[in-house]
């Protein structure tokens, strides 16, 4: 057993964990942030991504202890109080989600886009969403959501 | 049409929590005390168990229980919900489907043993010491070997492995009218096995209150009422009021969350034995060997045409497979929800077909989006694509010189169906504009001077949605109802709770239900909550799949809601001292007309509840209306989907460079909804005709198993659509809504293999199988290539 402390939308915590503990399991198992998903156990799916020192990070592919001392910013980190993020409102109002699954991990990535490239095309969009899957919106509005969210965080 | 109603893209309420990580999906609810449970599952696809021995595994750290069937002995197998008959009234072979194997594994994922312990490692730790020794038996894989010289049996009910030999159609007539034809047109294909792969694994969390005696399941369920029911009434006998099933956010079904699983009484049984919460989470690998599969058809069709291409008759000799056990709809997909759909968009006059069912040693095989309809529509649209070519017709023309035209509806198919409205040229035209079918071969040449072969498909479809009017379904064996239910609860200060039988994984039905209520109330959708998906809350429904929601659980929303507005008329009318028949209401207030005497809802509803002036002797208090809904015919969306593709010849990839559907769904109630809907199923669709295939290989083990080797479709496989919609309003529902759910999956795959066919026509191509890799098509070019170079 090893003990980590990291910040986690902008709270420490601490915690006791194995050492093949994944940072997704201490997240959502040990802090209750159930917000961050599991979709898949080969790094495909995307469903965990969140963000470790600002990048975007799949968290499923992640160990607790790696993320020792790391700032870990999850889906649960973004609103204030009432107040969307530009890019979860950008997914509200363009239809981004369906069943809601991969959202967390689809608008994690987004932001992160967005941070490298401040106002992507549908290709680079598209292809910066090759490591998240979606099964229910076809990426049509996805890919819509994101260039509005772009749109909206240049301000 | 107000702001808010029927007819408005309101943008979705449930999105607030979903986009703040504030859903709530099964594996997210944790109980105290609770313990975790892995399934151990076989590696072997056909094997006789000798022994398992616990002990290890009972000796590890933190493990609690380890269960093998022997623990399952007083309860049923899981039941199939549809008895079908085959020819010479032979019902089908139904061998008991063991909640965990007994005796015999029938497919590699076969539940064996489940161990339980206080955490999730530890019982993942423990499953590995499940000492279980097999001997191995031949495998059945591929279905036609299974039918004929299998190397065993999967059931000793079924030695030769059918399950049943089934028809429709008089096949003499059929056979009578090819003989007469002037050209017969024949086609052997494959419909892919597919894995639905919502992105939620399946989850399942059993509790028990030993004082109540109540049981409660948390699952992930696309209809839990239905899962109440089979689990309750026929595999754990646990009568209805002391088990409560609870499926909370769903995160995507397409159809694999309809079925009553094992782990579902596995984990009701163990909270039971165990007195604490059971817990079990799916992950994807296990998810792939679990999860009921998808189409796997072998089909054979023919269609035979006159001298001008008119439809004289179509025959279609089908295996299909059930995999090693019937999963709960199984038997239906490939007989009543797939051959019923021959006639298509067409007046072919008689249509025979014949569908043997295998068993196989493969993961049990039922509904996914479509179910049955997808299958259907691309075998017609294949054959209809490749006879056109071979008579030298334009493939349009020769679709709509076989269109049923409007003023042939309601038209009786020669496949048991009676459509009720439709326009197929309707959507025809603005699909063939919207995608720019008449100067398309300017851009095939221009593709080919940057050495690209660009090719155009189409497909016009029709399905049937709305499932069902409940006596059809039983007379033709169905083991339940398939009404729904709603009931509008209006609280004193006039905000309204609905309780829905249907169940939302992703389609949006907080929003859209909660639009035909402010609709008709003259309401903020605000002031609407929808309920759904707990058992203790809802009355009895039968859940979403089949496009159903909104042609019968939103008509029986929109049906409770008007026996509301019935009864506050009348309290208004009380209350404005006026009679009912006097009283209009509009904008959510009542109104005697031709006066200035008006109550507004809220009033009313005030007043349904502390009725101190009220007119009690003839009126109940109280403003709460339950309706059940059961439909009078399926619904019948239709529409024609066109798909544009560019080949590297050099290479085989393949890149969609346009897809366009035009949808004719009845009424819509929110096009933003309706048209993401259409989004998703289109990708479905193309995930099947591109990337998707269930591979076995011949000892059984499935080579696709995970997202490394079972291709999802992603963000950059795919374009963005063009979608729009053309309305005939189904014509017996009172909202006119046919459904939009699955059309997309239906349309797309035979669009996009049209495409191909149409873009190697120059290699004489006349057929590609599923999923039309890459490497299938560079083969194809290649070998045509070297065929060239040869002459």
């Amino acid at each position: 057993m090893a003990n980590v402390t990291m910040t986690i939308n902008g709270k420490q915590v601490s915690g006791e964990v194995e050492s093949r503990t994944l940072l997704v399991e201490f997240l959502r198992d040990q802090q209750r942030l159930t917000g961050t998903h599991v979709g898949c156990d080969t790094s495909q799916c995307g469903a965990c991504v969140v963000h470790v020192n600002g990048d975007s990070a799949k968290s499923c592919t992640m160990l607790a202890v790696q993320a020792d001392g790391a700032d870990v910013t999850t889906i649960e980190g973004l609103a204030k109080g009432d107040d969307l993020h530009p890019m979860q409102a950008a997914f509200r109002e363009n239809h981004g989600l369906q069943c809601g699954f991969c959202t967390p991990g689809m608008i994690m990535s987004a932001i992160d886009l967005v941070q490298h490239n401040a106002d992507p095309s549908e290709t680079e969009i598209r292809e910066w969403l090759e490591g998240n899957i979606c099964r229910c919106t076809g990426y049509h509005n996805i890919v819509k959501s994101i260039k509005a969210g772009a749109e909206a965080m240049r301000g | 049409m107000t702001e808010q109603g029927i007819g408005a893209s309101v943008l979705r309420k449930e999105d607030f929590r979903f986009v703040r990580g504030r859903g709530k999906y099964t594996d997210d609810i944790n109980l105290l005390n609770q313990t975790h449970a892995i399934i151990v599952r076989s590696p072997h696809a056909h094997a006789a168990i000798n022994s398992i021995d616990k002990a290890a595994a009972l000796a590890a750290p933190g493990v609690v229980a380890v269960l093998t069937a022997e623990d399952f002995a007083a309860f049923g197998g899981l039941p199939c919900g549809w008895q079908v008959i085959g020819k010479g009234e032979e019902p089908m072979i139904e061998p008991k489907h063991p909640i965990l194997a007994e005796g015999k594994v029938r497919h590699v994922g076969d539940p064996v043993a489940v161990v339980i312990a206080e955490t999730k490692t530890q019982a993942r730790d423990a499953a590995e010491l499940v000492d279980i020794d097999y001997t191995e038996l031949p495998a059945v894989i591929d279905m036609r070997e299974a039918l004929q010289n299998a190397p065993a049996a999967v059931h000793d009910e079924a030695a030769d492995n059918q399950c049943f030999d089934w028809e429709i159609g008089d096949r003499a007539v059929v056979d009578a009218a090819f003989e007469k034809a002037h050209h017969v047109t024949s086609l052997e294909l494959i419909n892919n096995r597919l894995v639905p792969n919502a992105m939620e694994p399946r989850c399942a969390i059993g509790d028990y209150d030993n004082a109540s005696g109540e049981h409660t399941l948390y699952t992930t369920s696309q209809n839990p009422h239905v899962i109440r029911l089979l689990m309750g009434a026929f595999v754990l006998q646990i009568p209805e009021h002391k088990l409560r099933i609870y499926a909370p956010d769903v995160g995507g079904g397409f159809g694999s969350k309809i079925y009553h699983y094992a782990e579902e009484a596995i984990m009701t049984v163990a909270a039971k034995v165990l007195e604490r919460p059971v817990k079990w989470t799916s992950d994807r690998t296990e998810a792939f060997l679990s999860d009921a599969h998808a189409r796997d058809h072998v089909t054979k069709v023919e269609l035979a045409l006159d001298a001008d291409g008119k439809f004289l008759a179509l025959r279609e000799f089908t295996l299909a497979n059930m995999g090693a056990y019937l999963s709960t709809f199984a038997p239906s997909i490939p007989t009543y929800l797939h051959a019923t759909l021959l006639a298509g968009q067409y007046t072919t006059p008689v249509i025979y077909a014949e569908v043997k069912a295998a068993f196989t040693n493969t993961v049990p095989v039922d509904a996914y989006r479509g179910a049955g309809r997808p299958e259907a529509t691309y075998l017609l649209e294949r054959i209809v694509d490749k006879a056109a070519a071979e008579m030298g017709i334009d493939r349009i023309e020769l679709r709509r010189k076989n269109f049923i035209q409007p003023d042939q509806f309601p038209y009786d198919t020669p496949v048991a169906l009676t459509y009720d409205t439709g326009d197929f040229e309707a959507t025809l035209t603005p699909a063939l504009a919207a995608s720019k079918w008449d100067s398309f071969e300017e851009r095939r040449k221009e593709a080919a001077q940057r050495g690209k072969l660009r090719g155009i498909g189409i497909s016009c479809y029709i399905e049937a949605c709305g499932i069902a009017p409940s006596n059809i379904a039983g007379a033709l064996g169905a083991r339940a109802g398939l009404y729904e239910s709603a009931t509008v609860r209006v609280n004193p200060t006039g905000s309204i709770q609905v309780l829905t039988g249907s169940h939302s994984h992703g389609q949006g039905h907080e929003t859209s239900f909660a639009q035909i209520v402010a609709d008709k109330l003259g309401m903020d959708v605000a002031n609407i909550e929808i309920v759904h998906g707990d058992t203790n809350k809802i009355p009895f429904g039968m859940g979403t799949y089949g496009s159903r929601s909104m042609a019968v659980g939103g008509v029986a929303l929109s049906n409770a809601t008007d026996k509301i507005i019935n009864k506050a008329t009348k309290i208004a009318a009380h209350l404005m001292e006026a009679s009912a028949e006097d009283v209009v209401f509009e904008d959510g207030i009542f109104k005697v007309a031709g006066t200035d005497k008006a109550v507004p809802f809220g009033d009313v509803a005030l007043t349904a509840y502390v009725p101190h002036n009220y007119p009690l002797e003839e009126l109940e208090p109280g403003l709460e209306e339950t309706s059940f809904y059961d439909p009078k015919n399926f619904t019948f969306p239709s529409g024609s989907h066109i798909c544009e593709v560019e080949i590297d010849p050099g290479t085989g990839e393949l890149e969609i460079v346009a897809m366009h559907a035009t949808d004719d769904f009845g009424n819509v109630i929110n096009p933003m909804i309706v048209e993401g809907q259409v989004h998703g199923g289109l990708v479905q669709g193309i995930g099947q005709a591109l990337f998707e295939n269930a591979a076995y290989d011949s000892n059984g083990q499935l080579l696709s198993g995970s997202y490394m080797d079972y291709c999802m479709p992603r963000a950059d496989d795919v374009p963005s659509f063009t979608v729009d919609h053309e309305v005939t309003a189904c014509t017996h529902n009172v909202l006119g809504v046919k459904g939009c759910g699955e059309a997309g999956a239906i349309g797309s795959p035979p669009a996009v293999i049209n495409a191909i066919v149409d873009a190697l026509r120059d290699y004489g191509v006349t057929h590609i199988d599923m999923p039309a890799t890459p490497a299938k098509i560079w083969n194809i070019v290649n070998q045509g290539a070297t065929a060239q170079a040869a002459e």
